[in-house]
């Protein structure tokens, strides 16, 4: 995918606009090493335990899907007794969304510098850096740019190092991360504890999403007055999000919080074609009809009374002639797959709900299946050691809900798409 | 006093459904004879049945947790929780 190029500002004093973490990423697509990010940014500070007070001014949230605060999280494992781990997670199991894989390949050294600070901020020596299914090469990559700061010791007495996890769905949920990191199956634990209780190897671990790192690397350096700069009062900063589908350009976009969908489009060159309806927050978020939309802005605040949340913002847009039913019975079966299969309601729940949604995709009459859908979909909420059944009846409520005239259609034994496939998809079979 | 509820561990739940014998005030069935629990605080007059229920379960996976008043919930199926938990 490709991101949103930088126009190659030079830092005078504090940089100003956008993009932020982008910033050093320039035309050419090459990577920004070690010395290229130094010369930018200057050298790491090293505030310590008082970056979490500082963490708290900028308000800082997390940007993985949760939107936890990062300050308080931080602050639960440095006071729990033990020595802290800390896990920067880009799995990325979403298929929609690319960004935390985008950043530690072309500025890695923004990621690893917050996982360092955050490790020095909590106590820890060690920093754990979790790429989901990646390549070899993307591996190799990060390991080397690992090696080029412990050449210069620039990261003391925090050893940084890489692992590379599944590519599933489930693989980035923060105790199935913590499972795989000590030997075990990505899959989650039954909490509690929480990780931040009893993480890797039985100690207090924080995990923390690799875009939120990259935060914490620039207000470390910038300060919070800075960062809130940008965003509103209560979700401030920048964020990246992941576009696809019936855009012009689709790709990794760094906007303010508080852009509107329309101006995220506009970014990306507008709509290729007339639009239908959006995904907001990937497979765990929701549908939004395209009308109602547009104008809203990105931020939860807005999102929260339409039933949809940024999640870790990736955005589709589906094109008039394509059919939400079939788009969504799609993902709901792979959703259904990519269960950890641990979880009674998850297993047998969603499978219902795929095979009823595909029947309803397929024009099947089966009234009985249908009728059943609804029950099924309140049922499977909050019955998982994880929110993998719940986000994924989130999905196919909203679907039910924005594509209503949809439905009836499909009832009917009609359909209004044109047989075409929007939604990404991971093109193989998944590893579990 | 604190409160109590009956939780289940999903993971090692296999749906034997004696939980929803011994504690029907509190637990019936999905359509797979997997536990709905009803996470409403337990009055004293049941807490020997959720013991009881707890006892039976087994893969031991029905708990008793002692709860806040501000986390109970009304009577009825788990509610929606919304957010979502691969974060940070």
């Amino acid at each position: 995918m490709s991101a949103a190029a930088s126009d190659g500002l030079r830092l005078a004093a504090l940089p100003r606009g956008l993009p932020r973490l982008l910033a050093g990423y320039g035309r050419d697509g090459r990577p920004v090493d070690l010395d290229s990010h130094l010369d930018r940014y200057g050298p790491q500070p090293r505030p310590g335990p008082g970056l979490i007070a500082v963490l708290e001014q900028s308000g800082l949230q997390g940007r993985g899907g949760g939107s936890f605060p990062t300050a308080q999280k931080m602050g639960a494992v440095a006071s729990r007794p033990g020595r802290p781990v800390v896990v920067v997670n880009a799995v990325e199991g979403e298929p929609a969304s690319g960004k935390d894989r985008a950043l530690l390949r072309y500025v890695p050294h923004l990621v690893l510098d917050g996982a360092v600070l955050a490790a020095e901020a909590v106590g820890a020596r060690e920093a754990i850096v979790a790429l989901g299914g990646a390549p070899e090469i993307e591996i190799a990559a990060l390991t080397s740019a690992i090696a080029a700061r412990a050449r210069r010791r620039l990261d003391r007495s925090v050893h940084v190092r890489a692992v590379s996890a599944p590519n599933a769905f489930v693989a980035g949920e923060e105790t199935a991360l913590v499972r795989f990191i000590d030997g075990g199956p990505a899959k989650p634990t039954f909490t509690p504890p929480r990780p931040f209780e009893r993480g890797v190897g039985g100690a207090p671990t924080l995990v923390q999403n690799a875009e939120t790192l990259a935060h914490v690397a620039l207000i470390a350096r910038f300060g919070p007055g800075w960062f809130r700069e940008l965003g509103t009062v209560d979700e401030p900063g920048t964020a990246l999000v992941t576009l696809s589908g019936a855009v012009s350009h689709s790709g990794i976009y760094e906007i303010e919080l508080g852009t509107t969908l329309e101006q995220l489009v506009g970014q990306a060159g507008g709509a290729a074609e007339p639009l239908r309806a959006f995904v907001v927050g990937g497979y765990f978020g929701g549908w939004l009809d395209a009308s109602a939309a547009l104008p809203l802005p990105l931020l939860d605040a807005a999102l929260a009374p339409h039933g949809a949340a940024l999640g870790a913002r990736a955005v589709i847009a589906l094109p008039v002639d394509a059919c939400g039913i079939v788009e969504t019975a799609r993902v709901a079966r792979y959703l259904a797959d990519e269960s950890a299969g641990q979880c009674g309601p998850c297993v047998y729940g969603l499978d219902a709900i795929a095979d009823a949604l595909g029947r309803l995709a397929r024009r099947e009459r089966d009234g009985r299946r249908i009728a059943a859908l609804g029950r099924w979909i309140e049922e499977v909420r909050g019955r998982g050691a994880c929110r993998h059944p719940d986000g994924a009846a989130r999905f196919v409520a909203s679907a039910l809900d924005v594509f209503a005239d949809e439905v009836d259609l499909h009832l009917r034994g009609r359909c209004s798409g044109r047989n075409r496939m929007v939604l990404p998809l991971p093109a193989k079979e998944p590893t579990r | 006093m604190s409160d109590q509820n009956v939780r289940v561990n999903p993971i090692a739940c296999e749906a034997h459904g004696l939980c929803a014998e011994l504690l029907p005030e509190r637990i019936r069935l999905d359509d797979w004879g997997y536990p709905i629990v009803d996470p409403a605080p337990l009055p004293l007059g049941l807490r020997k049945n959720a013991r009881r229920a707890v006892a039976a379960c087994p893969t031991l996976a029905l708990l008793i947790q002692k709860t806040t008043r501000a986390r109970s919930v009304p009577a009825g199926p788990p509610l929606a929780r919304g957010a979502i938990d691969r974060d940070s």
